[in-house]
């Protein structure tokens, strides 16, 4: 007698690679456009970063559907807090709602792997990131997605976070410009897209400062 | 006459075929402080007088944001207004997340109303004691509905509730023909010097009115306080034609509700 099998999945995998970095007074998020299944392409021009509250964005890889969905509950969430509060959420608090959005579907979880980035209520950069359940830490920086195994370790190299149980307490930000978190961003796509087959196309790179929001964008291979 | 005997609960019928608690919810509308709203084409404004108790206390908040394309202004128990203003925001944020699109103000009055009516018709329930101007957009333009505790609504060019409201009404009659066409900064004029006309001498100023526009491309707001206390200066001034009215300010307004509690002189919104 061999254990039965599901004959069906109700989730699949979209693929793509998302990074979060975090700066003195800035936060970089990007994601690559690429929305596969199996060994094919749905499509290459796809945003998998959504603008949450005025100050804080959330790039989710894995299964595109319960992205949306989780996309979709937290702005409605976040109008709520705004009637309720008068203003918008601040960075730390939309990532506490994320993460008890994750786990209140602990038992058929939303198949999302997140990375929450923007600027705390200080003005300082701040990354934050999940697993698919909720469990979450503010980090200097972060990756999720297919390509996190070749980007994270990349990344550890080159902006190496302190322990937060070191004494005396460090910051959890990187001593990084602007301009060379964003190209350091770059470099790490384009490593990943040469191994990392759902990982390409294209780059969306999202800058939160105190002016504002920007974005950019960076071709990478479409192979 | 007979009024007292079958007043005592919603559910007893007078024999003149009356709901007295209803008409007496009715009555709560008439003693709240005034609201008033005028639409266009293409804008509708609210304004309000917003009494404070004592010196001490800070304004009544009586309109409410429930959308991006809709607000409310409500004349009575404002405890009530508050709670059916969290019902419409629900509303709303349920339409748009359902729909991906924004719920039609009609739709929103009709869902209203029929929640006011289950009201008159339960002995364990009491009427909302609150008249609300509904003020919305959808694909035909702009409107604006006055819903009653009895679960009646009509639709309005122009209207106004609470107390004095019978002032504001004179004079909306007198120029309602004209507003369809009018301007969005004619529109806000008539509104203030309506809120003026119940004030009844007394001096109109910005600290005790609030003004709220929403329109095609302007989403629904409060304006601020200077804007107010400019525009009131604006039109009070005698024989002089009508000076460029600051207008640009409000439209820019982030998520609406920011700038006004900080104008309201440092107050705490009692809200929600």
């Amino acid at each position: 007698m061999t254990k039965q099998q599901a004959n069906w999945s109700p989730y699949d995998n979209n693929g793509g690679s998302c990074v979060a970095i975090a700066g003195a007074d800035y936060c970089v998020i990007a994601a690559d456009t690429r929305m596969s299944t199996g060994y094919n392409i749905l499509t290459r021009e796809y945003s998998k970063i959504t603008k949450l509250a005025d100050k804080c964005m959330m790039a989710s890889s894995g299964f595109q559907a319960d992205v949306k969905a989780l996309q979709k509950l937290l702005a409605a969430r976040h109008l709520i807090y705004q009637h309720q509060h008068n203003k918008q959420m601040s960075c730390p608090a939309m990532a506490q709602l994320l993460s008890n959005t994750l786990y209140y579907k602990r038992f058929f979880p939303y198949y999302s792997f997140n990375v929450l980035g923007g600027l705390d209520s200080e003005g300082k950069g701040c990354v934050y990131t999940y697993d698919a359940v909720g469990s979450y830490e503010r980090v200097g920086y972060s990756s999720q997605g297919s390509g996190s195994t070749l980007i994270m370790p990349f990344l550890d190299n080159q902006l190496k976070s302190p322990s937060p149980l070191l004494l005396p307490a460090q910051d959890a930000v990187t001593p990084l410009s602007e301009s060379e978190a964003v190209d350091l961003v770059k470099t790490v796509f384009a490593s990943a897209t040469e191994r990392d087959i759902y990982t390409g196309d294209k780059l969306e790179i999202v800058v939160v400062n105190a002016e504002g929001i920007r974005s950019e964008y960076m071709d990478l291979r479409k192979d | 006459m007979f009024r007292n005997q079958y007043d005592t609960d919603v559910t007893t019928w007078s024999p003149a075929g009356r709901l007295f608690q209803v008409e007496y919810a009715m009555e709560a509308v008439k003693q709240g402080s005034a609201a008033i709203g005028l639409r266009s084409k293409t804008h509708v404004v609210l304004a309000c007088v917003n009494k404070a108790s004592s010196e001490l206390s800070s304004h009544q908040k009586k309109i409410f944001k429930v959308d991006d394309h809709i607000g409310v202004a409500i004349a009575g128990l404002t405890a009530d207004g508050r709670v059916l203003s969290r019902y419409m925001r629900n509303e709303c944020i349920n339409y748009s997340f359902t729909y991906e699109s924004p719920l039609p103000v009609g739709r929103l009055v009709v869902q209203l109303a029929d929640k006011a009516q289950v009201c008159t018709q339960r002995s364990w329930k009491r009427p909302y004691g609150v008249g609300l101007l509904v003020v919305g957009l959808d694909e035909l333009g702009a409107h604006l509905y006055y819903n009653c505790p009895s679960g009646n609504y009509f639709e309005y060019q122009a209207f106004a509730i609470g107390s004095r409201s019978q002032a504001a009404k004179t004079y909306l009659e007198r120029r309602f023909e004209n507003f369809t066409d009018s301007s969005r900064e004619d529109l806000i004029k008539d509104a203030l010097i309506s809120v003026r006309e119940t004030l009844q001498g007394e001096k109109l100023k910005s600290s005790i009115c609030t003004v709220a526009v929403v329109g095609i491309g302007e989403a629904f707001h409060i304006l601020d306080q200077e804007t107010v206390q400019q525009l009131i200066d604006a039109f009070e001034i005698v024989g002089e034609d009508e000076p460029p009215v600051p207008e640009v300010g409000d439209a820019e307004a982030d998520q609406a509700e920011a700038a006004a509690p900080a104008a309201e002189e440092g107050a705490a919104p009692m809200d929600i």
